[in-house]
């Protein structure tokens, strides 16, 4: 058994508890990190990529709309590696109701939300492909963010501030002594080795899980229901900008070019279990029909993946209890010395991930304050990225490819024009070639994390995320796992196995058009040259 | 660069499977690092560009459109790609890219001076001044200047006295036909006159193809549709024409790359006939009697150009040629001769192309080292320098076979 100790244990490795654990590291706090599996492996990770700006919310939710332009501003500044700033528009689509329109330009002056209205042929030569039958046009802030980078940024920022993060460790108690909190007990589920941290306080940021993790302290009846939300990955860039419909905030009006892709989302759907959510056929073509009225044509285009992920949404008296959508989006904080009786934790609840840093200043004052401490709040101001750094644009790696391959055309002086032999000269090998990632990026990212598995690694650099999904770079990546001595044969294969199964997670909703050749062509490729199924391995279930 | 074929092209971006065919394929790719290949320049890159261009290495792209044709998915990946480079080149155009695109300009100033510009284009001295300059390299293969154009020969000829029995067509020489490879057009005249008919010539300029292909779009935009008024002056006729690469241009790409969706193109592209797939045509509906091909005793190679493959008709001359009793045609099995245009021409991409053009040229050699074929001009100056062997257009080989004239070395 390991026994460790610190000031403070969060708990949850989402966008909030990166936050919190920054937060709480920047404030002098002793801090570990705990999750069950990666860090943005559940809500964080499944969802659209869009940085608010505050426009969705300008009618429905004002204080969450000023929220949304205040952290928006924030977060680009602070992180812009994982911000691309592709501005937003609202579009009134030919059919939606010119009274909601009316309502949005003042709204968002109310709500101190920038907006202006463009004229239609404004926003057809901004976005072409755009709807030529909308009835009005609003240009807004928002941008798109890698929500992956931005929780491995803030977690990075806090170890390089003393904090430590263990993900793949799942919290099995809470240990109290009189009712007040005094350490945490953990399993390291890579190992097995039982973990027990000593700790003066715990912060609750489990998201859909919150409930579960209040329980484990004695704290009951945390009732969060997790709002299900299905997206879809459409294969390239569709639009360049946010695209929402304008109005009052419904299912599959947004569209978001996020890296390569452009992502439409999202229903919502009162789900009972978190980590069991699925993605019905109905909501699939529910979002395509969606696509088709913000951009003409949006069935034809190419669905590369589809996913499904819970909003924590706290089940709020006021809200009729099956409307997830019309629950409250702020977020929540638990005290739960006043709320149980139980001293030493608190939980959050809520929120958005646009507001992640916000909620983590919220909760770790909340911590302060019941600690008798006066230790203020420098996120805001404490940069993350280089403070020069550009924001992060679509072409970096594109351009980063072709930086590599001029320099070494440069160190080749003599280099010939021609040359029959080696045509991987220039380029450091492309693993992933749908997303442009080579060979030293994934073998740096294996020596720094050698018990990652491949969706680890995925998460972090887009490996398997292009309309191959994974078809070709799954299994060059177990290649070079075996050949850099990274795996045995045996976890290699386990490995492979299970990467492609969590693929096949998402294509399957998605299996229409040009997707279906991709499958077909990846399924023969690993049944037919590899007999995958049949492999030997001793491993069965991985993490 | 906004237009909706642009867009169009682009969706088709969505059937790659990333099967590679089309980077086994790429004559260039295989030749050379510096260009990454046309899988890779095309539907990966292109989900990277947003509109912008930071891959300067497509310009190493020579436009051959093997890619394209060997795509078992329909990806359009030689027309994104030029259409990304005009993006690229809006910015860095070099003067060169500017001036070797304007081929009836450089035919029009070189034929008043011939001996003049030959000698010129033969001296060494003068060739490494004009590759240090203007980056044109100075080995690359220049058509030698004639003396006579085809517009001066046709006013300068006795009238056909064949009698008219299949009415009118009009014939499109192309910029080289009309200032360099003057004698293929004349010998497309006169076996057009053969069979039959009247052949109208109308004043015509360039097809923009060598502007379109160095990413010169709105040049190449206003040629195609000045040329295609000259087509039309004459009447809404049947067009016939020499020039592998130019037939093409009206044929497809004016409106798969260039975004051009005029009728007086549509008028233009659907009626234009390659010479070798007009007779083909004639004699599968049997209105060409092959009989009349005198016996001609010879194993000529041939090579197809890429932007004749490229139009998807199959290969009429290699047809055509093999209805001549004796003739055994032997393709070159090559995707392209390495020239491509102009691409072969600048300095930069001379040794490439050399190196594509390679197997061409030993497969020739190898097969004939006094005759070879290939239907377009620009490919038959870059295989006559580089193997040596007179490389000729296929109608001068049924010229000679109708007994229209004689072909040396046969």
């Amino acid at each position: 058994m390991k026994k460790l100790s610190a000031d403070v244990v969060v708990i949850g490795g989402g966008a909030t508890g990166a936050g919190v654990l920054r937060d709480a590291a920047l404030r002098g706090y002793a801090t570990i990190l705990l999750d069950k599996a990666d860090l943005g492996q559940g809500t964080t990770g499944r969802y659209h990529g869009l940085l608010h700006s505050g426009g969705r919310y300008v009618v429905s939710d004002p204080h969450s709309a000023t929220e949304c332009a205040e952290e928006n501003d924030i977060i680009t500044r602070i992180q812009p590696h994982c911000v691309e700033r592709t501005g937003g528009l609202f579009i009134v689509g030919p059919d939606d109701d010119p009274a909601y329109a009316e309502k949005f330009l003042p709204a968002a002056q109310a709500t101190r939300v920038p907006a202006e209205e463009i004229s239609v042929a404004e926003a057809l030569r901004r976005e072409p492909r755009l709807n030529p039958r909308m009835q009005r046009a609003f240009a807004v802030q928002d941008a798109s963010v890698d929500g992956w980078q931005m929780v491995w940024g803030a977690a990075r920022d806090a170890i390089a501030h003393g904090a430590s993060v263990l993900t793949y460790h799942r919290v099995v108690d809470i240990v109290t002594d009189d009712r007040r909190v005094t350490a945490v007990k953990a399993i390291d589920e890579k190992t097995g080795e039982d973990v027990v941290i000593d700790c003066r306080f715990v912060l609750n940021t489990g998201g859909p899980w919150a409930g579960q993790i209040a329980h484990l302290a004695g704290c009951e009846g945390v009732e969060v229901v997790p709002g299900r939300g299905i997206m879809i990955a459409m294969n390239h860039r569709l639009v360049n900008t946010v695209v929402n419909r304008c109005i009052y905030p419904a299912d599959g009006d947004i569209l978001v070019p996020v890296h390569t892709v452009s992502i439409i989302g999202t229903t919502d759907v009162r789900a009972v279990d978190p980590d069991k959510l699925e993605i019905p056929r109905a909501e699939v073509q529910q979002m395509l029909d969606a696509g088709e009225v913000l951009v003409p044509g949006f069935r034809q285009a190419r669905a590369v993946h589809a996913w499904a992920g819970a909003r924590p949404l706290f089940n709020d008296p006021k809200a009729h209890a099956s409307d997830t959508r019309h629950m409250t989006r702020g977020m929540s904080i638990l005290r739960h010395d006043e709320r149980d009786g139980v001293h030493g934790i608190i939980s959050i609840i809520g929120g958005k991930l646009t507001t992640y840093r916000l909620m983590a200043e919220r909760m770790v004052d909340a911590m302060c304050e019941q600690l008798g401490e006066d230790r203020p709040c420098v996120t805001a101001t404490t940069q993350i990225d280089p403070a020069t750094a550009p924001t992060y644009v679509v072409t970096h790696r594109l351009e980063e490819r072709e930086h590599e391959r001029s320099r070494r055309a440069h160190s080749h002086a003599e280099l010939p024009a021609t040359c029959d032999d080696d045509h991987a000269d220039l380029d450091d090998q492309v693993i992933c070639e749908c997303e442009l990632m080579t060979r030293g990026m994934i073998t740096e990212l294996m020596a720094e994390q050698p018990t990652a598995n491949f969706d680890d690694l995925r998460r972090q650099l887009r490996l398997g995320m292009g309309p191959c999904q994974g078809g070709f770079c799954s299994m060059r990546a177990t290649g070079i796992a075996v050949e850099e001595k990274m795996v045995d044969i045996s976890r290699a294969t386990a490995l492979m196995r299970r990467f492609l199964a969590n693929r096949w997670i998402g294509l399957w909703p998605i299996m229409y058009g040009d997707q279906v050749r991709q499958t077909a062509l990846d399924n023969w490729i690993f049944q037919g040259m590899f007999d995958l199924e049949h492999l030997p391995s001793d491993e069965k279930e991985i993490v | 660069m906004a237009h909706e074929h642009d867009q169009l092209n682009r969706m088709t971006l969505d059937h790659c499977v990333k099967c590679t065919i089309c980077e086994t394929q790429c004559p260039v790719a295989r030749v050379t690092p510096l260009f990454p290949g046309p899988k890779f320049v095309g539907p990966q890159a292109e989900r990277f560009r947003d509109g912008e261009s930071v891959d300067m290495s497509i310009d190493y792209c020579s436009s051959c459109g093997i890619c394209t044709q060997a795509c078992p998915q329909g990806v359009k990946i030689a027309e994104m790609n030029t259409q990304a480079r005009a993006v690229m080149k809006e910015e860095h155009m070099p003067l060169r890219d500017r001036l070797i695109s304007q081929t009836t300009l450089m035919g029009a100033m070189m034929n008043p001076v011939a001996p003049l510009a030959n000698a010129a284009l033969g001296n060494g001295l003068v060739r490494s001044l004009v590759q240090a300059t203007f980056k044109v390299a100075k080995d690359a293969p220049m058509p030698p200047a004639q003396k006579q154009t085809l517009a001066q020969w046709l006013r300068k000829r006795k009238p056909s006295t064949t009698p008219v029995t299949r009415g009118s067509v009009v014939f499109f020489s192309g910029c080289a036909g009309g200032y360099f490879e003057v004698e293929t057009s004349k010998k497309s005249i006169e076996v057009l006159e053969h069979l039959g008919y009247e052949v109208l010539v109308p004043k015509q300029g360039c097809c923009g193809l060598a502007q379109q292909s160095n990413g010169l779009f709105d040049g190449a935009r206003r040629s195609v549709m000045a040329l295609c008024d000259d087509l039309l002056s004459a009447g809404e006729l049947t067009i016939v024409s020499s020039s592998g690469s130019c037939t093409g241009m009206l044929k497809h790409e004016a409106h798969t790359i260039l975004g051009i969706d005029d009728e007086r193109l549509a008028k233009v592209g659907t009626r234009i006939r390659d010479i070798s797939e007009l007779l083909v045509e004639l004699y599968d509906a049997g209105e060409f009697d092959p009989s009349q091909f005198r016996e001609t005793n010879v194993t000529v190679p041939y090579h197809q150009p890429c932007q004749v493959k490229s139009q998807g008709m199959g290969m009429p001359a290699k047809t055509l040629m093999q209805l001549i009793p004796g003739v055994v045609v032997e393709e070159s099995g090559q995707p392209c001769c390495g020239i491509a245009g102009t691409y072969g021409l600048k300095a930069e991409k001379y040794a490439i192309a050399q190196e594509v053009g390679r197997p061409v040229f030993e497969m020739i050699r190898a097969t004939n080292e006094n005759l070879a074929t290939c239907d377009t001009e620009t490919c038959r100056w870059q295989i006559r320098k580089g193997s040596g062997v007179n490389t000729i257009h296929p109608i001068e080989l049924v010229h000679h076979a109708l007994g229209l004239g004689t072909i040396p070395g046969i």
